[in-house]
């Protein structure tokens, strides 16, 4: 359930939590990008996958502009752009569709893993990509998938969600008398996964791993001995569908900054009975460094105000962040949508004087976000220069996707994203 | 279906938003899907834009499906005319919404507005992003130009006339603009209206009040300007003043047309970019070998500049502009040169390869190709990237314009005794070709050109290997290629140092 769902309910004799925050949920325009995001960097993550988008001219120029910068080394995504023909007969749709998955596969022989990948119009139009993807698998001998990014279904971050509920279907069931296993789910930059790695092979959880996998073929078994880590918010599909194959999703806080990363690594050492005190030595080192990079940070951001407009479900456990870590005072955090079974942990830790929003009606938002003037507004990069122009300071949304941020070692790169702003005002001595 | 992997355009709905973005209390709504919104940041953070742009969308979701999405197309509409009041309404659907067939256009029309309500049928599905921007165009112009305007009695008054065509995200519009302006005034000819940039839906009911129109851009506006010329009967001046000559021959036709004295714009003291040209240093561009690639309009004139007034050898032309391909190609065919039309960029890349140009004049895309390519490139068409918004005054048209054409072609090139001083001696560990000329950063070691299918068993004995490494690196694909040709003509198997200054005396004649 929503979030907005419970504050509607709230009069019913459910037993929905009682949450002691202002709600707005709102059904407006909503400023975020499609799943389809999620592809610039999932074809950077796992390494023999190729991502085919079946959908129009607009979703290969969105792709292309939310890269950014193009990423000129041959991509491993693209575009079968429908055109009027294949609107109107769908079987002429499908031929053509093999037809460029043949030609694709054949120049790229190191492709291990295809996606399609729906969008608005395929679904529209209800091209079956599932249909397809099981042809085409009988077909090339290579693994093909299908799953939705389309924004219809998906704001921004849960396109990963439904790739990696995709993976899930083909990983293999978990032998029988096999131990506990802990699987960490979300695509995390390759030095972090690492970093993660070690801590948790100092706690004695050696049976580990990630998805999504660097390599396609690296998918780990999955059943009732199956812990999982959210290291990511936005995953809800994918830890419903693990759940669904026997797996315990465990409940945590998000592993950002150094009590976000502690309580992260907590659930895991407590699922696996580690005792208090190495659980305490293992996590020391790592901590005392994220503590000191923050304090640093903390000095100009304490006490700053801060304003979330919903983009990448990161909302919430980075408003905690600021303000358990940074003392920054969250005025209002906005979410596309708000999974609080996911967010269990974190609630609690937001302070009360933070208002919340799920969903969005923009030009409402913006109102609210001009008369609250936050020091810092959290945003995408459609509002972020109207927003600065009007006197404003902003942080990117996208950079914090786009960062490494996870874990104690990045935690003071984590505050410097939201510092550096604040900063820049200053050197070019523009006033408050 | 077609496969793309980057593309050189957007889709239909992103031309309508460059065409309102560029005006004043115009709004746009927009029924389309989540996620659509992507498009503001093209205007926010490449144009670096301090406004939204002025786009209402519908951002539907599946759940609307199932309900009624008019409905909900009927309540942006609503609440994007309260809020931002506009003087008029354009709306239309992007693909997507397209297939719902809704018909924003009717809805809006039943709602009774107090402004004009401007309809976009934008076949997302068959058409590209400059067809959105001109239909766009034509359809403002059309709905709100008052029929009645008509421009006053020549007696007594200056000319007056429109510019037409400048856009959002169009390369450099914003200076064009003002460069044209500037001529304007000293012809003593009065701009009554730009549009799209800068006007507001009251301008454009005026549109008719002009003498004449100045296409700057038949990409946008060449649709409108046509139906101005039926309907208003004002006549329109094709020349793109983009290079000497053209501005020069732009400025005879104003004079013609307005009845003015073509001397004082003739004179300009700004023409610095012809003399920098016959100016001796400028021997080195002789034939520098050169590619151009873009938008019909800019390519057109890129060729006209580079053959004409920089002197270099135009090797290859080509547009993504399929409608403006017949014009691409007549230019082509007097070079006996045939044009490229494609928006596929591995064929343009493919094509680059193989010619081994000095120099690439092209888009964003070949700015990529070109760096990949270790060839010196300039930027001379949309589509734009950040660095084609310089903070600085950079025209592309008038004398101003020729001037920037000079300095942005000329200095990624290597010139003048430094290029002779890099192949004469190749064995100085410093300063060599690998290492590039001074003023420009290092280059990659260029990726040779894709070997060309030679017959037989042709082989390069290792001297003759050597000795082709001596060559310079910005023509030494090409002179392989001529060497393995000639070899192959002549059925010579091994090839020698002989046969390369063969090659090299044979092609050089």
């Amino acid at each position: 359930m929503t979030l907005t769902a419970v504050a509607k309910s709230a009069e019913s004799p459910c037993d929905a939590p009682q949450l002691p925050f202002e709600i707005i949920g709102e059904n407006g325009q909503r400023e975020v990008f499609c799943g389809l995001a999620g592809i610039v960097w999932l074809h950077r993550k796992i390494q023999d996958a190729f991502f085919l988008v079946v959908g129009s001219r607009t979703c290969a120029h969105f792709l292309q502009s939310a890269a950014g910068v193009m990423i000129f080394a041959e991509p491993r995504f693209a575009t079968a752009i429908l055109e009027e023909r294949d609107l109107a007969g769908l079987a002429d749709a499908h031929e053509q569709l093999e037809d460029i998955v043949g030609r694709l596969l054949g120049r790229r022989p190191d492709i291990r893993l295809l996606f399609l990948v729906g969008s608005c119009p395929s679904e529209v139009i209800g091209l079956d990509l599932s249909l397809a993807a099981q042809r085409m698998t009988a077909k090339h001998g290579v693994k093909v998938l299908n799953y939705s990014a389309s924004g219809l279904e998906t704001a921004f971050t849960q396109g990963e969600d439904r790739c990696l509920a995709a993976l899930v279907a083909e990983m293999p069931d978990e032998r029988p008398g096999a131990g506990p296993a802990l699987l960490v789910i979300g695509s995390l930059p390759d030095i972090v996964e690492d970093q993660f790695r070690r801590l948790f092979a100092e706690l004695g959880i050696s049976n580990l791993a990630f998805l999504p996998a660097r390599r396609s073929g690296d998918l780990p078994p999955v059943g009732r001995q199956t812990a999982v880590l959210l290291a990511q918010p936005f995953l809800a599909e994918t830890a419903r569908v693990l759940e669904a194959r026997g797996a315990t999703v465990l409940t945590a806080a998000f592993p950002f900054g150094a009590e976000g990363t502690t309580l992260w690594l907590k659930a895991a050492a407590d699922r696996w009975g580690v005792d208090e005190l190495t659980f305490r030595s293992v996590v020391a080192p790592g901590r005392e460094r994220a503590k000191r990079a923050l304090a640093g940070q903390r000095e100009l951001l304490e006490g700053k105000s801060i304003f979330f407009f919903p983009d990448s479900q990161l909302e919430i456990p980075l408003a905690r962040f600021v303000s358990q870590e940074l003392g920054m005072v969250p005025l209002e955090v906005g979410t596309p949508y708000l999974h609080l079974r996911h967010l269990a942990a974190e609630l609690p830790l937001l302070p009360v004087s933070a208002r919340l929003c799920e969903g969005q009606d923009v030009d409402r938002q913006l109102d609210r976000c001009r008369s609250a003037r936050p020091d810092l507004t959290v945003c995408g990069l459609g509002l972020a220069n109207p927003l600065e122009a009007e006197g404003l300071s902003t942080k990117w949304s996208i950079e914090l996707v786009f960062t490494p941020i996870h874990g104690f070692e990045q935690a003071g790169d984590l505050a410097a994203l939201f510092a550096r702003p604040l900063r820049r005002r200053d050197l070019l001595g523009i006033g408050p | 279906m077609k496969l793309s992997v980057w593309t050189y355009e957007g889709p239909p709905h992103i031309g309508a938003i460059r065409v309102v973005a560029a005006m004043r209390d115009m709004h746009l709504v927009l029924h389309a899907p989540q996620g659509d919104t992507y498009a503001d940041l093209l205007f926010t953070m490449i144009q670096r834009d301090g406004r939204r742009p002025p786009v209402t969308y519908t951002t539907f979701q599946a759940r609307d499906l199932a309900g009624n999405t008019g409905e909900l197309f009927k309540a942006a509409t609503c609440a994007a005319f309260e809020r931002f009041k506009p003087q008029a309404l354009l709306v239309g659907s992007a693909c997507t919404a397209e297939l719902l067939q809704d018909d924003p256009g009717g809805l809006a029309t039943a709602l009774g507005l107090p402004v004009p309500v401007v309809k976009l049928d934008l076949s997302s599905f068959s058409r590209k992003e400059n067809w959105g921007a001109a239909e766009t165009f034509y359809q403002i112009v059309r709905g709100l130009a008052d029929p009645a305007a008509r421009p006053t009695d020549r007696e007594g008054r200056r000319a007056r006339c429109n510019l037409l065509g400048p856009t959002g995200l169009g390369f450099r519009h914003r200076d064009d603009v003002v460069e044209v302006a500037r001529l304007l005034e000293t012809l003593g000819i009065d701009v009554a209206l730009c549009a799209p940039l800068g006007a507001s839906p009251a301008d454009i009911a005026r549109i008719g009040e002009a003498d004449f129109n100045i296409v700057l851009y038949p990409e946008t506006a060449g649709l409108a300007a046509q139906w101005l010329e039926r309907s208003f009967g004002q006549p329109s001046i094709k020349t793109v003043p983009i290079g000497i000559s053209a501005t020069r021959e732009f400025i005879k036709e104003l004079a013609a047309i307005a009845g003015v004295d073509a001397a004082p714009a003739l004179s300009s003291d700004q023409q610095r970019a012809s003399w920098w040209s016959r100016s001796v240093d400028s021997t080195y561009l002789t034939d520098k070998r050169v590619f151009i690639f873009g938008d019909a309009t800019h390519v057109i004139a890129a060729t006209r500049v580079a053959s004409q007034e920089l002197g270099f050898k135009v090797v290859g032309i080509g547009s993504y502009s399929r409608e403006f391909a017949r014009d691409v190609r007549a230019v082509a065919d007097r070079l006996g040169l045939e044009a490229l039309i494609t928006e596929d960029y591995l064929e343009v890349e493919a094509t680059i390869a193989l010619l081994q140009p000095e120099l690439v004049l092209g888009t964003q895309m070949e700015r990529h190709i070109a760096k990949r390519l270790g060839i010196a490139c300039a930027v001379i068409s949309a589509p734009v990237h950040v660095q084609d918004f310089p903070a600085r005054y950079s025209p592309q048209m008038g004398f101003e314009g020729a001037n920037v054409l000079f300095d942005s072609w000329v200095h990624p090139l290597v010139l003048g005794l430094e290029e002779h001083l890099l192949t004469m001696f190749r064995e100085d560990f410093e300063f060599n070709d690998a290492k590039g000329a001074s003023h420009l950063p290092v280059r990659p070691e260029p990726v040779a050109a894709p070997a060309e299918p030679v017959g037989g068993d042709l082989v390069w004995a290792v001297d003759a290997e050597r000795e082709l490494g001596k060559v310079p690196f910005f023509v030494r694909g090409k002179a392989r290629r001529n060497t393995e040709r000639f070899a192959a003509e002549r059925g010579v198997a091994v090839i020698t140092i002989g046969t390369l200054y063969d090659a090299k005396s044979h092609y050089s004649r």
